[in-house]
């Protein structure tokens, strides 16, 4: 694993640096499902090791953007994009970048939950056994690590070979973020991670989110604002494929600039 | 009320069916009880009937079907649920899969004689000659064989196995497929790791009613077999199946003899039976699983 991650020319040195203001840059960005041109020339710079929220109404290009982060948009057939996103300076399209690779760097949680129908340890470790990681306490460490980290742990220590389909709908969500952060990510992207789970559920999520922006960078589309008000510390404000605002989350909540965003946080549309 | 009727009817129907095998077979079993089961003999004029040899080669040329069947069942089962040919191509291999399913039993057979049987003959007996030390593949190679029959037989359950294995394959979420892909997996890890696991349950019921099928399957298997009922450990030597059996002998039958057959016929149905349920217990339980995943 380690010698491919050093061929991988978007790896990190270890002077990975907190605070990089443009860790991920979208530059110019249009996307195209089909003909039909879903994002229009978005521009727009993610700080490293914070919790950024995109919000806006259904339809508004949120998700598109966050899943060309790691290419999976790419699984439709039809679609083409203009424009550039670049990580840490190095173009995602660059032909050197192998699309494996670029997904093994970051992690992805999904609306709902998707565990694979194996154990829990079995889930936690699929991403090192197919990157050809099989030793033993290499795997276990992963799975201590990575349950702890998604405060799994207390409540799955004892049963790591049981199906993961036992589990409760928020436990399999943690569970999916315990695997999205096994090969050791920097970006974790978030795609209304708490839209199927329970209030009770949502806040241990979102505690989680909050915990987990040490480590990561976090980008995350929700529906509810109170959410991104709750978990961001960026805010980016989507409508009709267009991005009209990207500031502080307590600005963008307390003291919007544009009078669309006002419109959507207070409810007027949307 | 009309559907009530009819099912009524129908289980009356399966009961009269069963019952009237029990009781035509029942002299037999009186008479031979479960020594049936375990005798190698079977020969009318001698009045001694055992079907063990029969039941061997029922089971032996099912399963050998079966190992032939499922791996390409399963190839092209794949293949149909996933993107690797447009559309139009995957309806096409799909109604040509489907269309095996139309085609007598009969026409299987005759293919068989002209087709298979020459070629097992040219290439049984060169395998013989090499292998033969080889208990399974002793000669001398006989055209009708168990082999002959299996390969035939692979061919006729294919259908099976192809349609409900796909359609299992196609049950799998989306999302598990995307969350494997945004791990970093490649089509094929995701396939192999993900997708077929997930629809293994389904594949393995495909696998039981596939058996259920052969062990059931008549006119091209007596046509083909050679109508042993000789023990023998090679493929390339005749054997029988219960089924076979049964449409073979029974027009000539006469006495005890059609009661003897009665009791095969009796042990055939319990062994289709409970492969069936079996088959359908899998399958049900799939689907609830499946279920749960969405």
């Amino acid at each position: 694993m380690t010698t491919k991650a050093s061929q991988d020319p978007l790896a990190l040195s270890n002077d990975f640096v907190s605070g990089e203001t443009n860790f991920i840059k979208v530059d110019n960005f249009k996307f195209f499902y089909g003909k039909k041109e879903a994002l229009h020339g978005i521009n727009l710079e993610i700080p490293s090791r914070k919790v950024t929220a995109f919000i806006g109404p259904s339809g508004c290009g949120k998700s598109t953007l966050l899943r060309n982060f790691n290419r999976m948009n790419e699984l439709i057939p039809g679609v083409r994009h203009e424009g550039d996103i670049t990580i840490h300076g190095m173009s995602i399209y660059d032909p050197s970048v192998e699309i494996i690779a670029l997904r093994r760097r970051i992690g992805m949680v999904f609306q709902k939950s998707n565990p694979f129908p194996m154990s829990i340890y079995e889930n936690i470790v699929y991403p090192l056994r197919i990157a050809g990681q099989n030793n033993r306490s290499i795997l276990d460490e992963t799975v201590e690590r990575c349950l702890r980290s998604a405060a799994l742990w207390d409540e799955a220590k004892d049963r790591l070979n049981d199906s993961a389909l036992g589990l409760s709908g928020g436990q399999m969500q943690r569970l999916c973020i315990a695997r999205a952060v096994a090969s050791r990510p920097e970006i974790l992207l978030m795609d209304e991670p708490c839209s199927a789970l329970d209030p009770i559920a949502t806040a241990k999520v979102e505690e989680l989110i909050i915990e987990l922006k040490r480590d990561f960078t976090i980008v995350i589309v929700t529906h509810n604002m109170q959410q991104a008000s709750r978990v961001s510390e960026l805010t980016a404000f989507f409508y009709l494929g267009n991005l009209i605002e990207f500031d502080d989350t307590r600005k963008i909540f307390n003291n919007p600039s544009m009078k669309q965003t006002e419109e959507y946080i207070t409810g007027r549309f949307g | 009320m009309a559907c009530l009727l009819a099912s009524v009817l129908t289980i009356t129907l399966l009961a009269f069916i069963v019952g009237e095998i029990l009781f035509k077979a029942w002299p037999a079993i009186s008479k031979f009880g479960l020594g049936f089961i375990t005798g190698k003999q079977w020969s009318p004029n001698r009045e001694v009937f055992g079907v063990l040899p029969v039941l061997i080669g029922t089971t032996a040329s099912s399963f050998l079907a079966l190992l032939v069947s499922l791996p390409l069942g399963l190839a092209i089962a794949i293949f149909l649920s996933e993107d690797f040919f447009p559309g139009p191509v995957r309806q096409v291999i799909r109604f040509v899969v489907e269309t095996l399913a139309a085609i007598p039993s009969v026409v299987y057979g005759l293919w068989g004689i002209f087709v298979v049987i020459p070629l097992v003959q040219q290439y049984g007996a060169v395998i013989a000659a090499k292998f033969g030390i080889i208990p399974f593949l002793a000669g001398p190679a006989y055209g009708n064989s168990l082999l002959t029959a299996s390969l035939v037989l692979a061919l006729m359950v294919l259908p099976t196995i192809t349609a409900i294995s796909r359609s299992s394959l196609v049950a799998v979420p989306y999302t598990l497929r995307e969350g494997s892909y945004a791990l970093g997996a490649t089509r094929w890890e995701t396939i192999l790791k993900v997708i077929i696991p997930t629809a293994a349950p389904g594949i393995v019921a495909s696998s039981i009613l596939a058996f259920g099928r052969a062990m059931g399957e008549t006119m091209a298997v007596a046509m083909l077999i050679g109508n042993s009922q000789r023990l023998s450990w090679s493929l390339l030597s005749p054997s029988n199946t219960l089924s076979a059996l049964l449409a073979n002998q029974f027009a000539e039958a006469d006495g005890i003899q059609v009661s003897a057959l009665m009791y095969a016929a009796a042990l055939l149905i319990v062994l289709t039976l409970g492969v069936n349920i079996a088959g359908e217990a899998v399958l049900r339980h799939t689907q609830k699983a499946t279920a749960g995943l969405r």
